[in-house]
């Protein structure tokens, strides 16, 4: 019998016939399957997705595949606008679309733009034969082919005898009962993974061949189509295997009758190029040709990979375990090679696929909570663990999706935030990874967020407990105002506090009293997780609240006790009391580089040496000191394997210059006037005052000759009349970093993206202690003999202090503005101070540069009144607003 | 079987020429067109010629009449912007099933009286559904090519409106005309298909393409090939080409057509291009000529005029037709 053609229409009409070539469908416009489509469509960007689709015709398209299943956009409307701007392209629109969704309303968009004949991908049995019938009929009324799926109500088929009942079936309802016409329709009968490792996987290529011509021989006009990225899922990485495999799957799925598919053009070699070596190879795998043929590719496919940088392919034991105990090795071990198509067999082995998530992964991850609880796992295994558990939840989420069973249960939802005017999210992401492995449900609201939203989400979503973090003082006020606004709202759940600058102490004294719900200081992720589950803990959570709340009663009213018993001396005694240096006898250094300087762009690989570890370990709870720490007793194992990992990343950001640094700078004629302040000259006319930054004097009773210090004490008196000089700087490290790390984030990858910002904090840092040494050395000049090595610098045993706004020196944040005014930051590198005053990119660093050799460190500590009055009359602001901030330090 | 198809397999079936040219000849005023009954409606009415089927009856039936009287087997119906969307432009939409019904009843009344007349020649109503003033698949904002000023659910409540009027009202077929947008079109199909599903009727369906210009393509830019392909998906009794371009400037697209598809085609051209005041000057004969290669070529099975023909025009036309065999069906590939 002569086969009808299939025939498809964009502008111009595209006729399939027996005689055709393998009709090629363009993949790219998928957000499934392109991470850059993905990014474009997500951020908006339509005219450079316009361009992909336009590529992909000029690359050879024959259909364009577009595909807009992706849970953090609206697929309806990306559809709908894709399609839109598509047709109005004459160079594109003129291929035919196949319209690619699981979900029906987003086909159903798609078909509604259209005015060609185009292909529906595709649609299933699996929802029964009335979901199917509806869906056919619809698309037959719209004018469109359709591709059926391989999958039924028993699952997706993966046998010969499944794949034919079911492709039989669909073509006898589609064709006797509907009238579809049977030569628009398309099978798909699934191309599955081979050399996976498991005897069951070992003719999934060979099963699918002989669908293909089992369909070409008994359902007539039926086409045969598939995605044959799918064959070689086990060789990732190893693209030279992978085109082979591809080429060869082609080869033989066309003999057997397959005359459409979604193939990745680059991802293809010509079958004839292939190494006759490698073919055989191959195609002894695909056609399951002997017994050993799968050990025999992945050896060769080792030989192969040498000059390519890939990690090798190897059977491991633990992949001939049983299932679970694969998912928990994965799960344990942070493994993700293995973790898709483990769940895919956990999927098929249960009528839910939500049971997967359920039974399966929550079994590997209770392993995983035991051990992080038991002190046997680490923070970044944690983490890299959570990042396989992202990604096999993702695999499922469309299986889920399409059940329509609704989400998991998790053990409660949890709403995460830096608060507004905050920009520091690397701790508070930790957290939430690892209360979202302990299957919480994590609505994050990212950074810089207003407390109205906080509590409209908290609200409105029903969640079970806020967490606020923040790392600046001023975000200790913005805690206060959350709870005082929960309470006005009546919004009775507990809060979680956590950060650098939070402390029991605060959160006890100054933020529990305000609001009835449960507060709790949590400052690392292994403690969140318990205090989270005994909040929520129905049998216990009344007694566990109560216990806090008792604890934290006791913890105020003692640490109250404790404070009246420290001492303060007024202002005017504490100046009289300064830190005295002999003037007389000194004489300031030079600056050899007066004026504003910049840097625009700092190359990294210089930053390196100049990088402190010991914070960075710090931030994923690994506590010691580098290089000590990667033989440590209990952590060195984790914090090498950190180590390893943060080379990895930070290599790749050195390698694609995928930071960006930036510094300004400059050096300035100053004196101290009035004890407290610091009067900055113009370059050029020493007369014409700057500006003035105002420092803050300790005022705790000390014993007789210690002195109460202010950073003007530094800087020579105006009535020395000596010339003394102060400098100023800021440096980032993050241009990049927020980017980055959502690129990770978007391939489920919390580990990575955590890592990025914490090595950008390093980086800025570095940059930090690099621009003083060269300011020291050259551009002041005061120290240009000095040779120190890194171990020197952590330990700052240079002369002169490079003190930041916000730190202990100088807690007021508000001389960041003057800085920002002096050196122009915003305008020259584009760091900006938020309405709190942290700087964004979040990693960077800010601050004075004092050279005189007795300038040190020190702690303002607990300020008075008196001084509190005084510096709003010298800043010249309300009395409130200076008490606003300048509130951590007030007595 | 219906009557119509029936009649298609053994002679080409002439459809009527231009409803608009011929009601030009009566100089209607806005007060003819307002009638008794729309005296007070709030907006102009002048040029809503649909409208003239409630307030001039009698003239849209002699038009009729003067169709069926030269020869002509079918006439179209006077609905061609008879739909909420075109009757928007003269705030109307509330009486869009009843300008449909009433269109397709004195159709149907004046088709009657001619079969009774001669039984053997049994003449036929086209409930004539036009493209709407809006396009689903271009933007009339050069600047935002996204935009749509229609959507395809919109246009599918439309013509479901219109097409469940025209049926009822007693058309005998229901055709798609001047498709300048192949969207607009499935619109259309789709409607009319869930009409058919839902209401009792297995009313065939005519397409008519329009060809906008020497390219070769619709306003929508499909090529000929390509809009057959896009209506395929409905069973049809015709597709076809009307409208833009004369019977000279359509044949090479008629034959690219008749080579596609596998439904009967029809094509109604309009008589000539307009001249520079807009006029069709093309004489009766110089059209019937030119048409007499369709019919050589044995191109086509319904045969008829658009903008600018008149019953004599129709008259040659028919004639002529009589002498030949209509196109076979054949599936060509």
């Amino acid at each position: 019998m002569k086969n009808r053609p299939l025939i498809l229409s964009g502008l111009e009409p595209l006729v399939i016939t027996p005689s055709s070539n393998f009709v090629n469908v363009g993949e790219r416009t998928n957000v499934t399957g392109s991470r850059r489509f993905l990014r474009l469509i997500e951020s908006g960007d339509f005219a450079s997705a316009i361009e992909i689709a336009r590529d992909q015709v000029d690359g050879g398209a024959q259909i364009l595949d577009v595909n807009m299943d992706e849970g953090m956009i609206d697929g309806v409307k990306a559809m709908t606008t894709f399609l839109n701007l598509l047709a109005a392209e004459p160079d594109i629109s003129r291929i035919p679309i196949m319209i690619d969704s699981s979900k029906w309303e987003i086909i159903e968009a798609g078909l509604k733009v259209v005015q060609g004949k185009c292909v529906v991908n595709s649609i299933s049995l699996k929802e029964g034969e009335e979901n199917f019938i509806y869906q056919a009929k619809m698309i037959r009324r719209y004018g469109a082919a359709v591709i059926v799926m391989a999958f039924d109500e028993k699952g997706q088929a993966d046998t010969l005898d499944h794949r034919i009942s079911i492709c039989k079936r669909s073509y006898k309802i589609l064709v006797n009962r509907l009238n579809f016409p049977p030569e628009d329709i398309i099978f798909d009968p699934n191309i599955f993974p081979v050399a996976t490792g498991m005897d069951e996987h070992k003719r999934n290529a060979i099963d699918f061949f002989k669908t293909a011509q089992w369909i070409r021989e008994h359902l007539p006009h039926a086409h045969v189509s598939g995605g044959v990225s799918n064959v070689s899922f086990s060789f990732r990485g190893n693209n030279r295997v992978r085109e082979a495999m591809h080429s060869a799957f082609l080869y033989h799925a066309i003999q057997h009758g397959m005359n459409m598919g979604i193939v990745n053009p680059t991802m293809l070699e010509i079958y004839d190029e292939i190494s006759p070596d490698l073919l055989v190879h191959v195609e002894d795998v695909l056609l399951d040709r002997r017994s050993d043929a799968t050990e025999r590719l992945l050896d060769y496919a080792e030989q192969i990979v040498g000059d390519q940088k890939v990690k090798k392919v190897e059977v491991k034991a633990w992949r001939n375990e049983k299932l679970q105990n694969r998912i928990t090795h994965s799960l344990v071990k942070g493994i993700d090679e293995f973790i898709e198509i483990d769940v895919e067999e956990a999927r098929q082995s249960v009528t839910k696929p939500i049971e997967v998530i359920e039974s399966h992964l929550m079994t590997g991850m209770n392993v995983v909570g035991d051990l992080f609880g038991s002190g046997k796992m680490f923070l970044p295994q944690v983490v890299k663990s959570a990042r396989v558990m992202k990604k096999a939840v993702a695999y499922l989420l469309p299986f889920i999706e399409a059940e329509k069973d609704g989400k998991q249960q998790a053990a409660g939802k949890i709403l995460m935030a830096t608060v507004k005017g905050d920009v520091h999210d690397i701790g508070k992401n930790i957290v939430g990874v690892v209360l979202a492995c302990n299957n919480y449900e994590i609505i994050d609201l990212g950074v810089m967020v207003p407390p109205e939203k906080i509590i409209e989400v908290a609200i409105e979503q029903q969640v079970d407990i806020i967490g606020l973090s923040g790392l600046i003082t001023p975000s200790l006020d913005e805690m206060i105002y959350i709870a005082q606004e929960m309470k006005r709202k009546q919004l009775e759940i507990p809060l979680l506090i956590g950060g650098a600058t939070t402390s029991k102490a605060h959160t006890a004294v100054k933020i529990a009293p305000e609001i009835k719900s449960t507060v709790v200081h949590v400052n690392d992720a292994s403690r969140a997780v318990t205090v989270t589950g005994s909040l929520l803990n129905k049998e216990f959570s009344k007694t566990y609240k109560e216990q806090i709340r008792s604890e934290y009663e006791s913890f105020r009213e003692k640490f109250l006790d404790r404070q009246e018993t420290k001492e303060h001396i007024g202002l005017t005694d504490a100046r009289k009391r300064k830190f005295q240096i002999n003037w007389e006898n000194f004489t300031p250094s030079v600056p050899n580089k007066l004026g504003v300087h910049c840097i625009e762009n700092q190359s990294l690989d210089e930053l390196i040496p100049f990088i402190d570890w010991s914070p960075f370990f710090r931030s994923w709870d690994l506590h010691g000191r580098y290089p000590d720490i990667l033989n440590d007793k209990i952590v060195g194992e984790q914090a090498t394997d950190l180590f390893a990992d943060a080379q990895v990343v930070l290599s790749e950001i050195l390698e694609n210059k995928l930071l960006i640094a930036k510094a300004v700078f400059g050096i300035f004629p100053a004196n101290s006037i009035d004890d407290d302040d610091i009067e900055v000259y113009s370059v050029e006319d020493k007369n014409k005052v700057n500006t003035t930054f105002l420092t803050l004097r300790q005022q705790l009773k000390k014993r007789e000759g210690k002195t109460n210090v202010a950073l003007a004490d530094f800087i020579a008196p105006k009535t020395t009349k000596k010339d003394d000089y102060i400098g100023a700087f800021c440096v980032t490290a993050g241009f990049g970093s927020d980017e980055l790390a959502k690129k990770y984030e978007e391939e489920n990858d919390d580990y990575n993206a955590i890592m990025v910002k914490a090595l950008a904090d390093r980086l800025a840092e570095a940059f930090a202690e690099y621009l003083h040494k060269e300011v020291r050395t050259k551009h002041w000049g005061y120290a240009s003999s000095e040779k120190l090595d890194n171990q020197a610098l952590i330990k700052e045993e240079y002369k002169g202090i490079r003190p930041a706004p916000g730190y202990p020196a100088c807690p007021d944040h508000l001389e960041k503005n003057t800085i920002w005014s002096l050196l122009g930051v915003e305008e020259k590198i584009g760091v900006y101070l938020t309405e709190s005053l942290a700087m964004w990119p979040a990693s960077s660093v800010s601050g004075y540069y004092f050279a005189n050799p007795e300038s040190h460190y020190f702690g303002v500590g607990k300020i008075t009144q008196d001084q509190l009055k005084s510096y709003s009359k010298r800043k010249q602001i309300p009395l409130e607003e200076a008490e606003k901030w300048l509130r951590p330090n007030l007595k | 079987m219906t009557a119509i198809e029936h009649a298609l397999t053994d002679r080409i079936l002439v459809l009527d020429g231009a409803m608009g040219t011929m009601l030009q000849a009566y100089h209607f005023e806005e007060e003819d067109f307002r009638g008794t009954r729309f005296k007070d409606h709030p907006s102009s009415l002048k040029g809503n010629n649909d409208l003239l089927s409630l307030t001039q009856p009698e003239a849209i039936k002699e038009v009729h009449r003067s169709y069926f009287e030269v020869g002509a087997d079918i006439v179209e119906t006077n609905t061609f912007s008879s739909t909420s969307i075109g009757m928007a432009d003269y705030n109307m939409e509330e009486w869009v099933y009843e300008l449909n019904y009433a269109s397709a009843k004195l159709a149907r009344e004046v088709a009657d009286e001619f079969t009774k007349k001669t039984p053997e020649k049994p003449r036929f109503v086209a409930g004539s559904i036009g493209p709407t003033n809006r396009t689903a698949s271009m933007s009339p904002d050069v600047n935002d090519p996204g935009f749509r000023a229609v959507t395809f659910d919109d246009l599918v409540k439309a013509y479901s409106e219109q097409a469940r009027a025209l049926i009822e009202g007693g058309s005998d077929v229901l055709l798609v005309e001047t498709v300048f947008d192949t969207l607009n079109a499935k619109a259309a199909l789709f409607a009319i298909d869930e009409l058919k599903e839902s209401h009792y009727s297995d009313i065939p369906v005519m397409v008519s393409g329009t060809i906008t210009d020497a390219s070769g393509r619709t306003l929508s830019g499909q090529t000929v090939e390509a809009f057959a392909v896009s209506v395929s998906h409905i069973p049809l009794l015709s597709v076809g080409f009307n409208c833009a371009l004369g019977a000279d400037q359509l044949l090479p697209y008629l034959r690219r057509l008749s080579m596609t598809t596998d439904a009967l085609v029809s094509a109604h051209p309009n008589a000539g291009l307009p001249n520079a005041f807009g006029a069709y000057d093309q004489s009766p004969k110089e059209m019937a000529d030119l048409i007499a290669h369709y019919l050589e070529e044995n191109l086509v099975n319904i045969i008829g005029g658009c903008c600018g023909s008149t019953p004599a025009h129709i008259e040659h036309i028919a004639k002529l037709a009589e002498r030949y065999k209509p196109r076979k069906r054949s599936i060509s590939v």
